[in-house]
């Protein structure tokens, strides 16, 4: 599935976010967070490039840089799962099992309906209520296996 | 006596943080009202004697880069604050940007008039994308009530504040790697000399310090240099932001004046950590993130404060303080804190790229019970040279916590290589 912005609709988004260098990260934050497979394709990223004065070059090796970035197709949903030593400490390890278990993939993956995608992520600083994960940009904490249920039935319900 | 202090924190959870009003009901902006009543160099005056060492992690006292900026030629001059927050464990700056947001506007203005800028800077962490959301709020409100933007207080002084935003790249937390961030570029450091005070920002001069700094700043005008500095003690001014994680029945951000408490009140006393759950054993602690020094228990009587963290191999750093109980085996948190390090490397220089991996695959023999003496000996080798010819900051601390394992623990690590860990060989 591409991107189904068309051209104008991409710039459009990126006039109102403040077409400039500065705000570069945010706006393909924001186009990644719209595009419906949580990625930012290659024309996305040409338009983008072309807008506020980047090389194509330039553009790959930004995105590719940033860890919040990609460049590939994901699921419709992210679940990340902190993996930073103090949530570790918080045992961590139980929410990536939990979460394994419950989609029946592992980190890394994609489930085949292409409805979630688990990964890693360093610590976001919310290790006040660790383990966490952070779904489509929001964290959530002081996970028990039955929270972790209920995010992802609300996802599947959604 | 609590020991716990409410300045830096005062209006958190208090106000509206987007409100100009509430924030002005509690004590808000009579630091830049003041400001602009006295000359720039009185203000840094007040800043070297208030011996404020930078709340980032580096400690480089604020006054000292205020007074070096302020003797160099050029302009415009620019204000970055850094909110990139990465240091895991680390979640003070949060506190502030997302519940008293315009004591760090207010600190950022103050440079502002003593730079005579014209614009800031503040760079927030992706993963705080909600909290960008609420700066910017916060910001448009100040402009409104006449705190920002145009002739602020009919000064005749302009003076804006632009958020921008990470992608998710903890080297954009070291200052020349934040401002190429910022121009648009990817995240790596830049050489240094020239320093960021001469070749900053769009290559002009530019002051890059904290989030907790800068909301110091308005505190130190308010109450004077001297005051403030009192608040701490033995050349450490002011009082510090704790962020206590980990195995800790309270996993809080804690206020305290720097020297007033010890590491034990930090942990154990119940406004703080509250000690360790389930009536657990301390292990070990981590200060400052994952590039901070590791203490244990025998170290617990140690002041929180420079001078005396210093001499005990410890340091603040970020502020981060995270605890970890007996469950916890040193090799297989020292590979957490490795791998942490190893995502995060930038690769522009070889210690730190190829080196963290080295660091890894022999401390992944420790963990199999396969690792030798050698192992061991080449591991302080490693170490060495990632801290002496890295880069930056990055890989030149990457084995901090490592250094503080093997020089205190060496037994445990002597122990894995005969096979005897109750976590990574238990017995059944
Ligand atoms: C790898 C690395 C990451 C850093 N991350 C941060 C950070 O997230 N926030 C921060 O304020 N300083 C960070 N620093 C320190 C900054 O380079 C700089 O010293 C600091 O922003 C200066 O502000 P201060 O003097 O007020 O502390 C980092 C340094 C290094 C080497
Ligand atoms: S030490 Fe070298 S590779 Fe590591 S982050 Fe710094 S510049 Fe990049
Ligand atoms: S360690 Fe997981 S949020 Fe900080």
């Amino acid at each position: 599935m591409l991107n189904h912005f068309s051209d104008e609709q991409i710039l459009a988004i990126v006039e109102e976010n403040g077409a400039c260098k500065e705000n570069l990260l945010y706006i393909l934050l924001k186009l990644q967070d719209l595009s419906p497979q949580n990625y930012i394709d290659e024309r996305t990223a040409n338009l983008v490039a072309e807008r506020v004065g980047l090389s194509r070059v330039q553009m790959y090796d930004i995105l590719t840089f940033y860890a919040m970035l990609k460049t590939k197709p994901r699921g419709k949903y992210i679940i990340e799962v902190c993996n930073s030593s103090p949530c570790y400490a918080s045992k961590a390890d139980r929410v990536t099992a939990i979460l394994e278990k419950e989609l029946g993939i592992k980190v890394g993956e994609t489930t085949p309906d292409g409805m979630f995608t688990v990964s890693y992520m360093p610590c976001n600083g919310y290790c006040e209520i660790g383990p966490v994960i952070r779904v489509q940009g929001r964290t959530h904490g002081n996970l028990t296996e039955e929270k972790i249920k209920e995010i992802i039935d609300g996802l599947r319900n959604a | 006596m609590s020991k716990a202090v409410s300045l830096l924190t005062k209006r958190v959870g208090k106000i509206n943080p987007q409100s100009v009003e509430d924030y002005v009901s509690m004590g808000g902006f009579e630091g830049l009202k003041k400001a602009l009543t006295m000359e720039p160099m009185a203000i840094i005056d007040e800043m070297l004697e208030a011996t404020l060492l930078g709340r980032g992690g580096a400690a480089y006292p604020a006054g000292k880069k205020w007074k070096q900026l302020y003797n160099i030629e050029g302009s415009p001059k620019y204000i970055v604050c850094n909110g990139d927050e990465g240091e895991p464990g680390t979640f003070k700056d949060k506190i502030l940007l997302r519940d008293d947001p315009m004591s760090v506007i207010e600190g950022m203005a103050i440079a502002g008039y003593v730079f005579g800028a014209n614009d800031g800077y503040i760079y927030i962490r992706g993963e705080y994308r909600l909290i960008q959301a609420a700066f910017k709020e916060s910001i448009e409100a100040c402009k409104k009530a006449g705190f920002l933007g145009e002739n602020i207080l009919g000064s005749g002084w302009n003076y804006d504040i632009h958020v921008v935003s990470g992608a998710g790249a903890y080297v954009c937390g070291e200052n020349s790697a934040l401002l190429n961030s910022i121009e648009a570029q990817t995240g790596r450091p830049r050489i240094k000399p020239p320093h960021l005070a001469e070749v900053g920002l769009f290559s002009k001069p530019t002051l890059v310090n904290n989030v907790e700094s800068f909301a110091d700043v308005p505190l130190i005008v308010n109450m004077g240099g001297k005051a403030f500095y009192e608040l701490g003690s033995e050349g450490d001014g002011g009082t510090k932001l704790v962020s206590i994680c980990g195995n800790v029945n309270n996993r809080v951000v804690a206020e305290v004046g720097l020297g007033h408490v010890t590491l034990r009140d930090l942990i154990y006393d119940e406004e703080f950590g509250g000690g360790i759950p389930e009536g657990k054993e301390l292990k070990f602690f981590h200060m400052g993130g994952q590039s901070g020094p590791i203490g244990f228990p025998e170290q617990l009587d140690t002041p929180y404060t420079a001078k005396a963290l210093k001499k005990e191999g410890l340091s603040i750093g970020s502020g981060a303080l995270v605890v970890l109980d007996e469950d916890m085996c040193i090799i297989d948190y020292l590979l957490k804190v490795c791998e942490f390090f190893i995502h995060e490397s930038c690769g522009k220089c070889v210690p730190c790229r190829e080196g963290n991996k080295q660091v890894h695959n022999i401390l992944t023999k420790f963990k199999n019970g396969v690792a030798t003496e050698a192992d061991l000996e080449l591991l302080q080798r490693l170490s060495r040279t990632m801290t002496t010819a890295s880069f930056c900051g990055l890989g030149q601390a990457a084995c901090t916590a490592l250094d503080c394992c093997i020089k205190h623990r060496r037994a445990e690590f002597e122990a894995h290589m005969r096979g005897e860990c109750p976590h990574c060989f238990p017995k059944e």
